[in-house]
């Protein structure tokens, strides 16, 4: 028998808040069966366990936030529960904030207070219901679909919600919308004032217009808190590789000349697999940094920075990426992405990255340099893939070049290391049919 | 299909990646991408979801013309008729 607890869903989580609950006491389960629905600031994430078992009891009601490490399942054993699991994960004992106890100890107090919470409280950002989360077709909306904080937080200022634009998946009415709905309402100054002010002979000039602050929303503070942390805590030291595509590209466009675009490659994929294979050279960039202490894994799980629509990051991984065939980890990285923006992203997939890779697409900037996560202690950075001009043995060509960064915690590796880890990179880069 | 209901099609799929799409604003003669801000992951989501839906295949060397929302329709509009069982 063992407990089950909130994972961690990233150093930018440190609580959730359980929606609903998809499993019921006697119900069996199988390791990355999904038992729960988790929401915090950064939205709504599926809870999958990490071992088979009997669910014994659920500890903690719907609408309960708690704090990353309390219990929230009881699970007992079945006949044929059998190793633990394989898949290794940073501690889930990420120590709660006092506001967080706080909140948790009141809402024992009071399971109630779910639906009290302070129109302004941060708590949901991009709430959608669940079955329109996973339905692919995107119904006629019969009404207009809010986040239950923005709807409170509508309803408290006398706001239409029909007439807030809605930015969360599937057009659903956010908090931030309400905000922003808001604050452009309140805002400017009289126009008369600032002519009666200068005089009759110039012409009427309009005050300038002042945009009360509004309040940073849940995935805005949560990225703010996780990147504070990152930079305060981890000696951050950067570098920068350009890498030769030419090989790459032009294997990729002869491979994909005869596919169906059901199975088209896409150059992201290369570059997270020779990222995974650098890797496994050079344990000292995949692992975490816990307590003082570096603990390199075993397993390469490649965390996807994913920007998403109307704004905010996750960072969900690709469990063995080493491991996987370009097309499955295609397949894989079309999946995640499509998930991150639109709904279904697991637990396990955002607690278990062991190094990040960030890129800003094809329509992007030269290089990005990325903020490493913690507990990881890496994260690379691959800029737009474009035509250079590319000098080699005294002749000048023109190549489809990308460049590669690095942004490591200098605690565990040094610059020399981090040198031979980018140019492997890019060395793997060169022989795009052996990834 | 008609032309018509490509269109409907082509749109509501790309709200299944853009929700913030409108399509009364969206121009069908200016580039798609330029209109709605999506990556090479939502754009290859987008063409498979095409297929997906219409059947139709569309291979990467065919991939440079499907600039226009126009494009696209008027590309999946002389295959699909053809398509499919």
């Amino acid at each position: 028998m063992s407990d089950f607890r909130m994972p961690s869903l990233g150093a930018d989580m440190d609580a959730a808040t359980v929606v609903k609950w998809l499993v019921a006491p006697g119900a069996a389960v199988r390791r990355g069966d999904i038992v729960a629905e988790v929401e915090t600031d950064k939205g709504v994430f599926d809870v999958d366990v990490r071992e088979a078992g009997v669910v014994e009891a659920l500890l903690v009601p719907a609408g309960m936030k708690v704090a990353v490490g309390t219990p929230i399942l009881r699970l007992g054993a079945t006949a044929t529960t059998g190793a633990p699991p394989a898949v290794p994960t940073p501690p889930a004992t990420v120590p709660p904030t006092p506001a967080v106890v706080a909140l948790a100890e009141a809402h024992e107090a009071a399971p109630v207070a779910a639906e009290a919470l302070a129109p302004d409280h941060p708590t949901a950002v991009a709430e959608v219901e669940a079955p329109d989360r996973r339905a692919a077709p995107l119904a006629a909306r019969p009404g207009v679909r809010a986040s239950p904080i923005a709807r409170r937080m509508a309803e408290a200022h006398a706001l239409e919600l029909a007439t807030i634009a809605g930015t969360g998946p599937h057009g659903v009415v956010t908090m931030a919308d309400v905000q922003r709905a808001l604050a452009s309402r309140g805002a400017a100054l009289p126009e008369g004032a600032a002519a009666a002010a200068a005089g009759g002979a110039e012409a009427a000039r309009p005050a300038p217009t002042v945009t009360p602050a509004a309040p940073m929303d849940g995935m805005r503070q949560a990225i703010a808190a996780a990147v504070a942390r990152s930079k305060r805590e981890i000696p951050h030291y950067y570098l920068s590789h350009d890498v030769d595509l030419r090989h790459a590209m032009a294997w990729l466009a002869a491979t994909n000349a005869t596919r169906p675009v059901t199975a088209r490659l896409l150059p992201a994929t290369l570059l997270v697999k020779a990222l995974a294979r650098a890797l496994e050279r050079y344990p000292d960039f995949n692992g975490f940094f816990v307590d003082g202490h570096y603990a390199p894994v075993a397993a390469i799980h490649v965390g996807i920075v994913t920007a998403l629509r109307g704004g905010g990051l996750l960072a969900p991984a690709i469990h063995d990426a080493n491991r996987l065939s370009l097309d499955d980890l295609n397949a894989a990285l079309l999946d995640v992405v499509r998930r991150a923006r639109s709904g279904g992203i697991r637990a396990s997939e955002l607690a278990d990255a062991t190094i990040s890779v960030t890129s800003l697409g094809d329509r992007g900037v030269r290089s990005v340099t990325g903020v490493i996560y913690p507990p990881q202690v890496a994260i690379v950075g691959f800029g737009t893939i474009a035509e250079r001009p590319w000098a080699e043995q005294g002749m000048l060509d023109v190549r489809p070049a990308v460049t590669a960064t690095l942004a490591a915690d200098h605690r565990v590796s040094d610059g020399h290391r981090g040198g031979l880890f980018l140019t492997a990179i890019g060395e793997l880069l060169q022989h795009p049919e052996a990834l | 299909m008609t032309t018509d209901d490509l269109r409907a099609l082509a749109i509501r799929a790309l709200q299944r990646i853009a929700p913030e799409v409108d399509a009364t604003t969206l121009r069908g003669d200016h580039p798609l991408r330029e209109q709605v801000d999506l990556d090479s992951v939502d754009w290859l989501n987008f063409l498979v979801a095409l297929h997906e839906a219409t059947g139709v295949d569309i291979p990467e060397a065919d991939s440079a013309q499907l600039v226009t929302l126009d494009a696209v329709v008027a590309y999946l509009a002389a295959r699909a008729g053809s398509a499919g069982p």
